[in-house]
């Protein structure tokens, strides 16, 4: 603990270098489509991680904040041509104010119940939004051409958009690995192990899970109205699909909860998976399947559960224990 | 004699079910209280009580002259209070050091890490736990969790130590262990409240004597005094006269 920044962390950071920088050096835009859901997906995982694997409280509807941060930054931009900086931190904070205000009501909840209020609330906020004519009611927000404009047009908005989604993913796992190694840290891990062993020991655990769940709401809420920016438009049924949630769930549970390098592996791993089964063509007598990555993600998550609970990570540091001080 | 904890007419109850009734006691600091009593007396619900785990329907109690009643556990850890369980609760997934590290950083010193961790190499070795830290916790035998359980309190640097059943499931050379460092606690000038089993050990090593019987303080007082009591003897054997007459017929 003595060393904050060793090599568990240079580790984290040289993963994500490997991962975003060929797109840039061969300025390959093929590839940067692709490296871009990636590191979407490395961020969605590496935020709920901190709520789901540093906290123990699953949000299955995480994606709420993505959401939600999508319209905001949609919203602004269509309205008051903002720019996309700005776009995205209005779309972090809306989501941290929600994560804030749900945090102490929901919290209090644990296990199952709090898992199945967020999913709750994801339906909930999506049913408002399609109903809520500043942000266009059931047909959602369409961007105008125009908007791209200050970027150099589209081709060159599309690359700014990847380097700001370079940066929320280094951002996102270097904060990961701070908040992991810090006190704070240390409260959340302790109430993951035993809430009320924790409340003994001195943790203000209302405070201590709010702020986590703060904290793991930002970060989507960024990431989605930089995507829905990327997109053009914004629906209801795009920007709060629980299927996103539950990918992101796999990814982690795949990589191994709890751990700073495991939501990326996994994230990692289930977007090269979720590419091949989408290239593919499987079908089933004359028709083709839709979405069949989902079949998939659903018996992935059955045999993690079943038969490496603990993820890839997690079982490598199981397996070898000289390896702990390394992948964090 | 400064008065570190006072518990005035403490009454707790679970639905029908009286599980304290008007618990009443001074505890001076620096001593070390024993609590006694029969399974189902009510000595936990009283520990839970004392510290903010349950708020009493009646009654208050006082901890360093100010009235805590019905403040939370993490408020009363704060302020230096702290305590092990009957059933230990380690933090199975994280090493021996940080589950004593964290009694540390969210005791009543509030020590940021660096310094915990320092405290908390200290607490290990004064325990005998220090060849397990980087270990998990989760891989301690029983007699090795229940220290670990004493280190994470004692480094929150308490003023008050409320131990429950510390000696519970351990062998009588690790209870002689244990009952010296209980005693090396009470050095420190840390006051301590314990609930106990193994009345041996108890008697040894308490200055005072509660005992509890169905919620009720039946007696008070020296080791001495509590085992010459009809009442006590009583409550753990049933009706005296009848068991003089058992004896008899037998």
């Amino acid at each position: 603990m003595k060393t904050r920044f060793d090599l568990g962390f240079w580790l984290v950071l040289v993963a994500i270098a490997v991962i975003a920088f060929p797109p840039i050096l061969g300025q390959n835009a093929a590839l940067r489509e692709k490296t871009f859901t990636i590191l979407l997906a490395i961020v969605m995982a590496s935020s709920l991680n901190i709520i789901m694997g540093y906290t123990g409280y699953v949000s299955f509807g995480h994606v709420v904040f993505y959401g939600l941060g999508g319209y905001m930054g949609m919203y602004l931009v269509d309205n008051f041509a903002a720019p996309l900086p700005l776009a995205v931190l209005a779309g972090g904070i809306i989501s941290g104010a929600l994560a804030f205000l749900l945090g102490k009501a929901i919290l209090r909840l644990r296990g199952a119940y709090f898992a199945l209020v967020t999913i709750g609330i994801n339906e909930a906020v999506r049913t408002f939004v399609s109903n809520f004519q500043p942000f266009g009611a059931a047909t959602g927000i369409e961007l105008q051409f125009a908007v791209y404009k200050p970027y150099g047009g589209p081709a060159q908005a599309l690359w700014f958009v990847y380097y700001s989604v370079v940066g929320l993913a280094i951002f996102g796992v270097v904060f990961s690995y701070w908040l992991k190694k810090s006190k704070f840290g240390l409260a959340l891990m302790t109430i993951r192990e035993d809430e009320d062993a924790a409340e003994v020991l001195g943790i203000f655990t209302p405070d201590a899970k709010t702020w986590a769940f703060v904290f793991s709401a930002i970060l989507p809420g960024m990431l989605g109205a930089l995507f829905f920016f990327k997109n053009g438009n914004v629906e209801p049924s795009d920007a709060f699909r629980l299927g996103f949630s539950i990918e992101s769930l796999v990814m982690i549970m795949l990589g191994g909860q709890g751990t700073v390098l495991g939501p990326i592996l996994g994230a990692l791993s289930y977007q090269q998976l979720r590419g091949a089964l989408l290239t593919s063509d499987i079908v089933i007598g004359a028709f083709p399947l839709k979405d069949f990555q989902l079949v998939i993600s659903g018996v992935l998550l059955l045999l993690i559960v079943l038969f490496i609970p603990s993820g890839f990570v997690g079982w490598l540091r199981q397996r070898i224990p000289q390896l702990r001080r390394v992948l964090e | 004699m400064t008065i570190l904890l006072s518990v005035q007419g403490v009454t707790k109850r679970f639905g029908g079910l009286q599980a304290l009734t008007r618990v009443t006691f001074d505890l001076p600091q620096g001593q070390i209280l024993g609590l006694i009593g029969p399974n189902g007396a009510g000595k936990t619900t009283l520990f839970n009580t004392i510290n903010g785990v349950y708020v009493p329907d009646e009654g208050r109690t006082m901890f360093r002259g100010k009235d805590v009643t019905g403040k939370k556990s993490y408020e009363l850890s704060r302020m230096g209070m702290a305590r092990t369980h009957q059933i230990v609760r380690p933090l199975n997934d994280l090493t021996v050091l940080e589950n004593v590290m964290a009694g540390a950083c969210f005791g009543r010193e509030n020590h940021p890490l660096d310094a915990a961790e320092k405290i908390a190499k200290e607490v290990l070795s004064f325990v005998g736990l220090n060849a397990r830290s980087s270990q998990l916790a989760g891989s301690l035998n029983v007699a090795q969790k229940k220290r670990l359980e004493m280190a994470r309190a004692l480094a929150a640097k308490p003023y008050l130590l409320l131990l429950d059943e510390v000696l519970a499931g351990l062998n009588p050379s690790e209870i002689d262990g244990m009952v010296q460092t209980v005693l090396n606690i009470r050095e420190q000038g840390i006051t301590i409240i314990m609930i106990e089993h193994v009345m041996k050990a108890v008697m040894n090593v308490s200055d005072r004597i509660i005992v509890l019987d169905y919620g009720h303080q039946i007696a008070e007082g020296s080791p001495e005094e509590v085992v010459n009591n009809p009442k006590v003897v009583e409550a753990y054997l049933g009706d005296t006269r009848m068991v003089k007459h058992l004896v008899r017929e037998a």
